[in-house]
């Protein structure tokens, strides 16, 4: 069987990043990173099909305040 | 007052979950964010995490260890746990700067940290169960942990016997039962609007 082989090497010690007494490995840095972005692109990519759910009336389906 | 006990539930259910506020069919055009998409992705990966975790239960460690389908089954189940908690973090993070505990969705935001909180609980218990050496090293200092808090004598990280029924049964029905009361909530509440729409309709924030 073929394997792929992986896109980083990861037969090592995980490399730590340390600023006084907090440390931090690199690939949890990277998760973090990534959620921030993700984060970020979730606030400002326009939702697919806005323009005509703005149509409707700003309450529906029971909403309450 | 019915003495039919069954009646009394039926309409008091009714009132408080009426059927269109459970499954409405349009929302406000404020939900139109991919903020909201997030929440249901950690249901997606909720639902992906308990598929392979009983398909893992189903098999055993000798399958999860040495099989190649048992490799990709393990691994799915890891993945799904890593992109529940990103997903999880993403929607906290988003109902936390829209204060999503507003308009009495206080009991919505505590079923959500409640659910995040164990979730974190049955991460840590499936850590002890992979049956491998990463498993018996976090399962000693887990130990240490509990015997410095002095809840050793009700938690025994090195009783794999106790890890796997924590892992496999009491704390996913935990986590399922207030994911479901969340949602729940979610419905009933409805979504929270945005903060500058509630002052500028009603004069001030609530």
């Amino acid at each position: 069987m073929i394997s792929l082989a992986a896109l980083i090497n990861l037969n090592h010690p995980a490399h730590y990043f340390s600023f006084g007494p907090f440390s931090v490995s690199a690939g949890n840095l990277a998760v973090i990173i990534g959620m921030f972005v993700i984060f970020l692109l979730a606030l400002f990519l326009p939702f697919p099909g806005h323009r005509n759910s703005a149509r409707r009336s700003g309450r529906a389906g029971g909403q309450k305040r | 007052m019915s003495s039919n006990w069954t009646r009394r539930l039926r309409e008091a259910s009714l009132e408080r979950y009426a059927p269109k506020d459970l499954l409405p069919d349009t929302q406000p055009a404020y939900v139109a964010s991919w903020i909201y998409v997030f929440g249901v992705l950690t249901i997606a990966a909720l639902i992906m995490l308990i598929a392979s975790g009983l398909y893992l239960t189903l098999e055993g460690p000798s399958w999860w260890h040495t099989s190649s389908v048992g490799h990709y089954v393990n691994s799915v189940h890891l993945w799904s746990v890593e992109l529940f908690f990103a997903f999880m973090v993403v929607h906290l993070w988003g109902k936390f700067w829209m204060a999503a505990w507003r308009g009495k969705r206080t009991a919505t935001w505590i079923t959500g940290v409640l659910a995040f909180m164990t979730s974190i609980i049955t991460a840590f218990t499936g850590y002890v169960i992979q049956t491998n050496f990463d498993s018996q090293w976090i399962a000693t200092q887990a130990k240490d942990g509990f015997n410095a808090m002095g809840i050793g004598a009700f938690f025994n990280t090195l009783n794999t016997g106790q890890a796997i029924l924590l892992h496999v049964s009491l704390l996913p029905l935990a986590v399922g039962i207030i994911v479901v009361w969340h949602i729940f909530l979610v419905r009933k509440r409805g979504v929270v609007p945005p903060i500058e729409e509630v002052v500028d309709h009603e004069g001030e924030r609530s």
